[in-house]
């Protein structure tokens, strides 16, 4: 079962570079190519000449919604690639990005929204339902 | 010059077109204000035309008669509260009684004027009626914005808050789930790490007290005469430590050789602090790190250069906001709260009234100059 995610390559782009550092252990251990991009300049220039098979960006970067504005960018370029976005802001700053709403997912172009600490495990599960696999 | 859009409600045509001749030409200002405010005239002759104009207008004032054909002015006024349009009534009426009064100004008429009135009745009325829509609207906007700049702080603060926390929480979860073995010296990366993200958090707990004490709490508490020479020597022997490690060098040119200022020397603390450890973290190996402190016609001049990174002239005007760390490629492993150069152009600033300004050349270095306004008290 690990070896379905082997060899499909994700895009990371968080400007924290612990949290790069800690996704890239966890993705590259099961096998996964992973490219990494600390500001949303570098994550667009890579959108323009790689396509990932998987996208995770964080929410807040150089600009406050970078993560939106590059799922945006992703998708208008490759529509099928599923993109993750990953925060630390929660309910408890009174933001809230869920997608459960067809409202939500007009305009937010992410597939999926999670909280970051998530488990390894949670993470690998929840891309590998992206992926369909 | 502003407009405001006035309604004149009454069922006497005369009363109206007298109403109008009178403010057509006439303006009200204030003496705080740079503005004029003018009128623009409407007219209704029943309660319910004047409904039908409130409600597609943005109405500013109305002059309304109590006496009405079908619906009456208090029915109008009860309307207008009901339904909270911004706008102020004035009601304008021969059948002044008691109970009238007492029941308009409940639902929120601003005052009376008994008809007939003279011009100078009126346009005294409409003069406070102005006021009081002006002040209103403003105390509303100040207080819209305060809240917003404060929501935006706190959501901020939060972000900031909380990086650290998950950075720190997966490497501990990496290490208590050995993914990379069960050597600890492979996990010394993610040890110092940790350790790193903690003391930036101490940081940004530190500058966050800072910044609440300047907040809450603005008349000066401590204040003593000072030689201002002192604490900057203070704070250089705190950087040295820091400085030592990159091998860079720390000057204090000052001339005269004590500067003497009334002032609380926490504050001059956290100036001199923020501005050589910045001038010490952005430096590059090897560099220096120059403080000169003048006295010169009634002001004190600090400026403090470095031989580091510089930085961008479209950088330069983000450096003071509050959590804006300006990121690159030669900043990414340098740790900030984020707030210090924003408290210290607030002290500066407000409780100095003095003047802070940049000049920087990327790879260079860069040179922050305060000026603050030495104040004649005798010492």
């Amino acid at each position: 079962m690990m070896n379905t995610l082997k060899d499909k390559t994700v895009l990371i782009a968080d400007d924290d570079m612990d949290i790069i550092t800690q996704l890239s252990l966890q993705l590259t251990k099961i096998g996964m190519k992973v490219i990494t991009a600390e500001t949303q300049k570098d994550a667009e220039s890579i959108i323009e000449k790689t396509k990932p098979d998987l996208a995770i960006f964080d929410l807040m970067m150089d600009n406050r919604d970078s993560g939106f504005i590059l799922s945006y960018k992703l998708k208008k370029k490759y529509p099928e690639v599923p993109v993750i976005i990953i925060t630390g802001v929660t309910a408890d700053t009174g933001m809230m990005f869920g997608l459960e709403s067809e409202e939500q997912k007009k305009w937010i172009k992410a597939d999926l929204y999670l909280e970051k600490g998530l488990r390894p495990e949670q993470l690998q599960m929840e891309i590998k339902k992206l992926l369909k696999i | 010059m502003a407009t405001l859009k006035v309604l004149i409600v009454d069922d006497e045509p005369g009363i109206r077109s007298g109403i109008k001749r009178i403010l057509s030409n006439y303006f009200v200002d204030f003496p705080f204000l740079d503005e004029e405010f003018t009128f623009e005239l409407q007219e209704a002759g029943s309660g319910e035309d004047a409904i039908e104009i409130i409600d597609k207008n943005n109405t500013d004032i109305v002059l309304l008669d109590n006496k009405l054909p079908g619906m009456d002015g208090i029915e109008v006024l009860e309307y207008i509260n009901k339904k909270e349009f911004d706008c102020s009534v004035m009601m304008i009426t021969s059948y002044a009684s008691l109970d009238l009064a007492v029941k308009a100004t409940n639902n929120g008429a601003y005052n009376f004027v008994p008809k007939p009135f003279t011009p100078q009745e009126l346009k005294a009325a409409m003069e406070g009626i102005t006021k009081n829509l002006y002040l209103r609207r403003m105390t509303k906007k100040l207080n819209k914005e305060g809240k917003q700049v404060r929501f935006q702080f706190l959501s901020v603060l939060s972000h900031e808050l909380k990086s650290p926390i998950n950075a720190i929480e997966g490497y501990l979860r990496i290490m208590k789930d050995r993914q990379v073995g069960n050597n600890i010296d492979d996990y010394e990366v993610m040890l110092n790490r940790s350790l790193e993200r903690i003391s930036g958090m101490r940081t940004l707990i530190m500058d966050m007290l800072d910044l609440t004490k300047l907040e809450s709490n603005k008349k000066a508490l401590d204040v003593k005469k000072i030689d201002i020479v002192d604490i900057a020597t203070l704070s250089k022997d705190t950087m040295t430590p820091m400085a030592i490690q990159k091998n860079i060098k720390i000057f204090i040119d000052s001339n005269p050789e004590h500067i003497f200022l009334l002032a609380e020397p926490e504050k001059i603390e956290i100036i001199f602090n923020n501005l050589i450890s910045n001038a010490v973290k952005y430096n590059k190996d090897n560099g220096e790190v120059n403080c000169v402190l003048r006295e010169e016609n009634n002001k004190i001049k600090i400026s403090v250069s470095d031989t580091g990174i510089g930085m961008s002239e479209e950088d330069i005007p983000k450096l003071f906001q509050e959590f804006m760390r300006i990121k690159n490629e030669k900043t990414k492993a340098i740790s900030g709260s984020g707030l210090g150069l924003s408290i210290l152009k607030k002290i500066v600033e407000e409780v100095f009234h003095g003047s802070i300004s940049v000049a920087s050349i990327p790879d260079k270095g860069t040179t922050f100059t305060i000026e603050i306004p030495k104040i004649n008290i005798p010492l």
